[in-house]
């Protein structure tokens, strides 16, 4: 049960290489999410450089002690997460079909102890980037040099739970950084942030980085810029949730 | 004695540092001082998040989601009410174990009021499926159970109490213990944890290790088998029917009253049984002072337990 193990034997489907116009085609499969789609697709570009140019993850070893960890905390609408976990080869993408049937493993928040690649059973707002801290701070612990990466929303960011991470990341023993956080902010936050977004983070010690969410070497630029001895946060602005 | 069971928590959890390098120990700036030597030792696996109690539990959680096994700790309000949603997303929902260490009881510290107090952790800890609690009665329980669940990978709850038994009993196996055996048909007390030597004292008249009581009124001895646990859950059902004389049941908690009634009656759902729940009351008590003072007005000292369960077996007495 513990030590990241989860019984997940989903089949894998032969090598096929997926391209980024591939992931559209694999979301249509998942349909009914009408009230979460916009939230979907404001991850798809950021969820494609990842798992195309950052992640060091095997789909083949979806448990080994080395991989990189990428947690998704922003759990509502997935459907990109999982058209490209099954881009990726993680899962068969026949499976998102049937997605939240009584019988799938894909639920509108991902469960780790259902889909091989899902590091967090999310959907809560505000315990990814805290649990994040927590692997970081665990694999450091280990001597694991394994990296750890978090997505979160701008709306999220409402949480306090948040912003004890935010707080402690940077401090708890000369910084944790080893740990990377992309905020997808789409202006969905109610009251806003005054001041941006990046302000939050750079105030406690954080590198930051404010970027355009849809531009691929944009994002790749800003999740291999070196940051020695502090974590990393990435805001990554998208068009306003409409 | 208070600060026994806390003191023993922290000589062993440092001990389980130093020697196993899977443990680390999250604290919420609480008993800080008990960790200083393994700040400067183990630096990366003594973590203190400040006063911030969701990020406690989920930093633990994380750490468990990277293959260590994490002892987080503070006041038992704070763990287990103030980040519950942790406790249960972060642990239970994840699938992963670690070891949860309170402090404060349920009126430790009577002077600190009620957001110090929590009544209720246990009953709210017994929601979650699978979790294990322990009510030690004693800082060689303490240990014993503390290095039990630092070796498994469950979600291992430990309520740490000032008050202590005079005597530790061997709980490792979390079966409940034949205390005192009373003749057929006579009531069964269970005594949970620190309760032990109070029900005891109820049911002989005299205290545990033979000194002479307290000037207050005489305890009139009751024949009763009395049974002792320091593990609430998994309740052992299958030691209960084992044990029991007859078919009228006690169980006396040092928190919310009725928070094993259920468990209890279900170990005996396929008999005709009576059944007493005594334990913390469900109030809230604005007064101060001493502990005892609250045990008093609880009914929990040895003369309100008598008196409760006398109340209680008279009517069905043979």
């Amino acid at each position: 049960m513990n030590d990241n193990t989860h019984a997940t034997t989903l089949d894998r489907p032969p090598t096929q290489a997926y391209t980024y116009a591939d992931v559209s085609r694999l979301m249509s499969y998942m349909t009914g999410d009408e009230k979460h789609s916009a939230s979907a697709t404001s991850t798809l570009d950021v969820l494609w450089v990842l798992y195309d140019r950052i992640l060091r993850v095997d789909p083949a070893k979806p448990d080994d002690d080395t991989r990189d960890r990428f947690l998704l905390s922003k759990g509502h609408g997935p459907m990109a997460f999982y058209s490209i976990l099954a881009a990726n080869g993680f899962f068969d993408p026949e499976l998102l079909r049937r997605w939240c049937r009584h019988d799938s493993p894909l639920g509108l928040h991902p469960d780790r102890n259902l889909i091989p690649g899902v590091e967090i059973s999310s959907g809560s707002l505000g315990h990814g980037l805290p649990l994040a801290v927590g692997v970081a701070g665990g694999l450091r612990a280990r001597g694991n040099p394994a990296r750890v990466f978090c997505l979160v929303g701008d709306a999220e960011l409402d949480e306090g739970s948040n912003h004890e991470a935010i707080a402690v990341a940077p401090r708890l023993v000369r910084g944790l950084d080893a740990l990377t956080v992309i905020v997808i902010d789409n202006q969905s936050s109610s009251l806003t942030w005054p001041g941006g977004i990046a302000k939050r983070f750079e105030v406690e010690g954080w590198s930051t980085a404010t970027i355009d969410g849809r531009d691929h070497a944009a994002i790749e630029a800003a999740l291999t810029e070196p940051h020695p001895g502090r974590p990393r946060a990435v805001i990554a602005v998208v068009e306003k949730k409409s | 004695m208070s600060e026994d069971m806390r003191n023993r928590f922290a000589s062993v959890t440092n001990d389980l540092l130093d020697n196993n390098e899977r443990v680390a120990i999250v604290l919420a700036d609480i008993s800080g001082d008990k960790f200083k030597e393994a700040q400067q030792k183990h630096p990366f696996r003594r973590l203190n998040v400040g006063i911030r109690e969701q990020l406690l539990v989920n930093v633990g959680a994380g750490m468990a989601l990277a293959g260590m096994r994490p002892i987080v700790h503070t006041f038992a309000p704070f763990l287990v009410e103030r980040a519950f949603e942790q406790v249960k997303l972060g642990f239970a929902h994840q699938g992963v174990g670690g070891v949860l260490v309170s402090i404060g009881g349920s009126y430790d510290t009577p002077a600190y009021g009620r957001t110090h107090q929590s009544t209720g952790d246990v009953a709210v800890m017994a929601t979650l499926p699978g979790v294990r609690i322990h009510v030690p009665g004693h800082p060689d329980e303490v240990e014993s159970l503390l290095r039990d669940a630092v070796a498994s990978e469950e979600i291992v709850y430990i309520r740490l109490d000032a008050t202590t038994n005079a005597a530790p009993r061997d709980v490792t196996d979390g079966k409940l213990k034949l205390i005192r055996k009373g003749s057929a048909g006579a009531p069964t007390i269970i005594a949970v944890g620190p309760m032990l030597d109070r029900v005891l004292e109820a049911v002989t008249g005299s205290q545990e290790d033979g000194r002479p009581r307290p000037s207050r009124e005489a305890i009139e001895p009751l024949d009763a088998t009395v049974l002792y646990t320091a593990t609430v859950r998994p309740f052992d059902a299958a030691g209960l029917r084992e044990h029991m004389t007859g078919d009228t049941v006690a169980i006396v908690e040092p928190y919310l009253e009725g928070t094993s009634a259920g468990v209890v009656s279900a170990a005996l759902a396929d008999r005709p049984h009576r059944l007493l729940a005594i334990g913390v009351k469900n109030i809230e008590f604005r007064e101060y002072g001493s502990i005892e003072h609250h045990d008093r007005a609880h009914g929990l000292d040895a003369s309100g337990l008598r008196a409760r369960i006398g109340g209680w077996i008279t009517p069905i007495a043979v």
